[in-house]
């Protein structure tokens, strides 16, 4: 089963890692990784946030240096300099941020650094002449004249495909690339992967959705904390004990829950519409209910209004028009209110909301409760916020557990559960969750949900919002799926996952409409 | 995968790599001096004892420390809340008002233990009124405090030139645009008097009690930024001002408010020169301290206890610069301002000089 030393070496791997090592000052990213990829094929890495894939990668693309072995290009010892050099040998790179000019043309993107000459008029003939051939030959379609800006996310990862390939990429690094898709732009990508491969091309894809690796590779790399666990054939293997070697433990990958029994409605949102600050309307009319007791899942694609939902509940955006009454009471606009009205809310992104990453974890412990009486009088009462940070980094098991220990300098798991300590633990009414498990490894994604399951069956009313369409599915006992700012259908979380993946792309037309 | 931020033992961190930084800034300084034929060694021996070698030079390094500990202050607190105050020389020089007007009107009646508590609450007043206007506009139109804390400096500076010399001063006899000399009695006593029966000898030096003044507000803002809620928001603000909205604190008025206790000690420096030492306002008594608490701050790194100790190394070289200056007549106090830009530059600017090479030393070493 394990391939690494037994791949009959005949024809040269595409690419090869020998004893690859790399450190960032005392920390090792990569250490002695070990690697074939054999040409023609779809190689999947798998591995948690911070296990070293992408500096692996960074690697590959000449972004970092490897601080010691070899790599092998075709069979041929290697030394990528830079990006200039990986693109001479034939790899290309799609990466989880598109490096795309978002006011240029696709011709001009894939133009830019392969200019031809100062003036542009010879350089974008040949380049339109090429998009039309690559068009013809792997079905990838995109019209040369349209704005980035102007075109979905899916046509954007398209167009940085095309730019690799105009530039005769052989091996095709992609970094997370469904993480922004819909499913159905996802089975897309992954037609337009097959194809590649058909004409000899080699995949090398990133990701750390198990299911995507089990539906497209030929084999897969496990690594875990900067090493590789091993290889396996996709065909042999299945995603429990792919997450057993990333996590080095037997993990449950199904959330376990019982039936909801839901109560009167808590959270009730009324005809809402928001518009921002350069008058784009980014919630059109949108009415919901959760009730105690359950947990209301809103489905998605980033950027679709869910995340202004999240805010304008929890009084950080300030609503143009509509209702949001929390236990039939209208709410203020106003945090530190809602918190006193038991209104929790973990922030989709924990960085740049959730926490002050420069605090020692104390004081995290208590942001936004930190007015408390029980903290203090006019000087804080240090014992009693040690004394909170303990109990809280106990409940949640996190590690480690050191509460003067600066918040950034825990994992993303960890943060994330400091989060969810301080807001969970203070016994709210209603949640507002936002990506819970958004950049957590899996071990804490198990035991994240089962806390969120938990709160439910304690009798909490519970909104939702995630961009994995599985942790929807898992978790919620209630979907509703968010469209351009409005609510464009309610289904079961077992509905079909092909119909859930149409409503997200906004095509209302197939079945029936839920109404909110 | 992002670059890990290495870790450093607090000694490290606070001591080694602001000594190191020093070092460099003085090393190059020595090359300068040796450029221009004088002996390094020897001039840094003039610069040490002339702030440190006998009692009156003592007495003058404390002087000018204070002044910088108060606006070196200012700077901190801002700069914990997101905010980079560069009007420290204007709300200084509008405290200086305040002191003058509290001492004016009321020196002929109280003495000057109980004039001293009015013209510290006068001078924090004034200080934070002219900080109080940047503030309200960054907080509530969004106005870059930096240019209009700039603009402020040069208000204060025509609006006092104008005061000096039309409005407040005595006329007949006075020679600079200035008012009149406080009432005697209503001046404090300095340092030297006070400590004179204690057998220690400050000279001349016009070190008052503003300095124990100094000191207090330094322990004051220790207690403020890490054991109060207003101080804790104002350090959530600085951090990340979108999970302070998080949090629920107001944003403008944190803003305003921490602006205003800015504003106040900056105010509070015109005690130890107006109050302590000239006993009346003169024209531009600020004398580009208020900068210089940038140049403070950033090299105590916000903390109080930081900024007193930077304070003291930039009054030693405003002390120990004037006695090289009367030593060595090749050597202009010029060159003591390349050595502050030099100090500034090397734990300013490049603070991270050191960083790298000594975080592979000192980091804890990952599996």
């Amino acid at each position: 089963m394990n391939l690494d030393k037994t791949e009959p070496t005949a024809v040269p791997a595409a690419i090869e890692l020998i004893g690859v090592s790399k450190s960032f000052g005392p920390v090792k990213a990569n250490s002695d990784i070990h690697l074939r990829v054999a040409k023609g094929a779809i190689h999947g890495i798998v591995g948690e946030n911070g296990a070293g894939k992408s500096t692996l990668m960074s690697i590959l693309y000449g972004f970092y240096q490897a601080d010691s072995g070899e790599i092998r290009v075709n069979g041929q010892p290697v030394r990528i300099r830079d990006s200039q050099e990986a693109i001479r040998l034939g790899i290309g790179m799609v990466h989880q941020h598109f490096m795309l000019v978002e006011n240029f043309t696709v011709l001009e993107n894939v133009l830019l650094g392969a200019e031809g000459g100062a003036l542009l008029g010879k350089g974008k003939a040949e380049a339109r002449a090429k998009l039309a051939e690559l068009a013809r030959e792997h079905g990838l379609e995109v019209d040369p004249d349209a704005l980035i800006s102007d075109l979905p996310v899916g046509a954007q990862q398209r167009v940085e495909i095309l730019k690799a390939l105009t530039r005769g990429a052989e091996i095709l690094i992609l970094d997370e690339p469904t993480g922004v898709l819909t499913p159905d732009e996802a089975d897309q990508l992954f037609e337009v992967l097959r194809q590649l491969r058909a004409e000899g091309k080699t995949v090398l894809i990133i990701t750390h959705k198990l299911r995507e690796i089990m539906a497209i590779t030929d084999a897969v790399s496990v690594m875990r904390q900067g090493r590789m666990v091993g290889t396996v054939r996709t065909a042999e293997t299945s995603p429990e004990q792919l997450a057993e070697m990333m996590v080095g433990r037997r993990v449950l990958l199904k959330v376990e829950k019982g039936p909801a029994n839901p109560g009167p409605a808590a959270l009730t949102v009324e005809n809402l519409t928001l518009r921002d600050g350069a008058g784009v309307e980014r919630l059109k009319n949108v009415s919901l209910t959760v009730r105690r007791g359950e947990i209301v899942g809103i489905a998605g694609v980033a950027g679709n209004g869910q995340s202004e939902l999240l805010e304008a509940i929890a009084g950080l955006r300030r609503p143009t028009s509509g209702r949001i009454l929390l236990d039939g009471t209208p709410i203020p606009h106003d945090p530190r209110a809602l918190r006193e009205m038991r209104l929790a809310h973990i922030p989709e992104d924990r960085h740049k909301m959730g926490l002050v990453l420069k605090f020692e974890t104390r004081e995290n412990s208590i942001l936004g409760y930190h007015l408390d009486h029980r903290y203090g009088g006019a000087l804080f009462d240090r014992a009693a916020i040690e004394a909170e940070c303990q109990s809280q980094m106990e409940a949640y098991d996190v590690r480690p557990p050191n509460s003067r220990l600066k918040t950034a300098n825990f994992s993303g798991g960890n943060q994330q559960k400091i989060v969810l300590a301080r807001e969970f633990e203070r016994g709210p009414h209603a949640l507002l969750i936002g990506q819970p498990t958004r950049g957590v490894d899996i071990g804490a994604i198990e035991f994240i949900h089962r806390r969120i399951i938990e709160m439910r069956d304690a009798g909490k009313a519970i909104l939702l919002v995630s961009v994995e369409l599985d942790e929807i599915r898992s978790l919620s006992d209630r979907v509703l799926v968010m469209f351009d700012g409005r609510i464009v259908g309610e289904r079961s979380p077992e509905a079909d996952e092909r119909e859930l993946g149409l409503l997200m792309a906004g095509v209302t037309g197939a079945g029936e409409r839920g109404a909110a | 995968m992002s670059q890990p931020a290495a870790r450093l033992p607090l000694w490290v961190d606070f001591g080694l790599i602001p000594l190191l930084n020093l070092v460099a800034a003085f090393a190059v300084a020595g090359l300068v001096v040796a450029l221009i034929g004088e002996n390094p060694l020897d001039v840094a021996r003039i610069i040490l004892y002339g702030a440190f070698g006998y009692g009156e030079g003592v007495g003058f390094t404390l002087f000018y420390a204070t002044n910088f500990i108060f606006t070196g202050l200012a700077v901190a607190v801002a700069f914990h809340a997101g905010l980079f105050n560069i009007g420290g020389e204007g709300q200084a020089y509008i405290g200086g008002l305040g002191v003058a007007l509290v001492a004016l009107g009321l020196d002929p009646y109280l003495p000057w233990w109980l004039l001293a508590p009015l013209a510290v609450i006068g001078a924090a007043l004034f200080g934070a009124l002219w900080a109080w206007i940047p503030a309200v506009l960054q907080a509530k139109r969004g106005s870059h405090i930096v240019i209009t804390t700039i603009m402020f400096n040069f208000i204060a500076a025509s609006l006092m030139a104008w005061l000096l010399v039309d409005v407040l001063n005595p006329g007949a006899g006075s020679m600079s645009p200035g008012t009149r000399f406080f009432d005697a009695e209503a001046v404090p006593p300095r340092l030297s008097e006070i400590l004179a029966p204690f057998g220690v000898d400050l000279g001349g030096s016009p070190a008052n009690l503003a300095l124990v003044a100094a000191v207090l507000a330094a322990l004051g803002v220790w207690l403020l930024l890490w054991r109060t809620r207003l101080g804790y928001e104002i350090r959530a603000l600085g951090h990340n001002s979108s999970a302070a909205a998080y949090a629920g604190v107001p944003i403008a008025r944190v803003i305003i408010i921490a602006m205003l206790i800015s504003g106040a000690l900056a105010g509070m420096m015109a005690l130890n020169p107006v109050l302590g030492d000239q006993g009346r306002l003169l024209l531009e008594f600020p004398g580009g301290a208020g900068f210089v608490g940038i140049a403070v701050a950033l090299m105590g790194r916000s903390h109080p206890l930081g900024v007193i100790f930077a304070a003291l190394l930039f009054g030693m070289l405003y002390q120990g610069g004037s006695e090289l200056a009367f030593e060595k007549p090749s050597i202009s106090r010029d060159m003591l301002i390349l050595i502050q830009g030099l100090v500034i530059l090397f734990s300013g600017a490049l603070e991270n000089l050191f960083r790298p090479a000594l975080a592979r030393i000192f980091a804890p070493r990952a599996a």
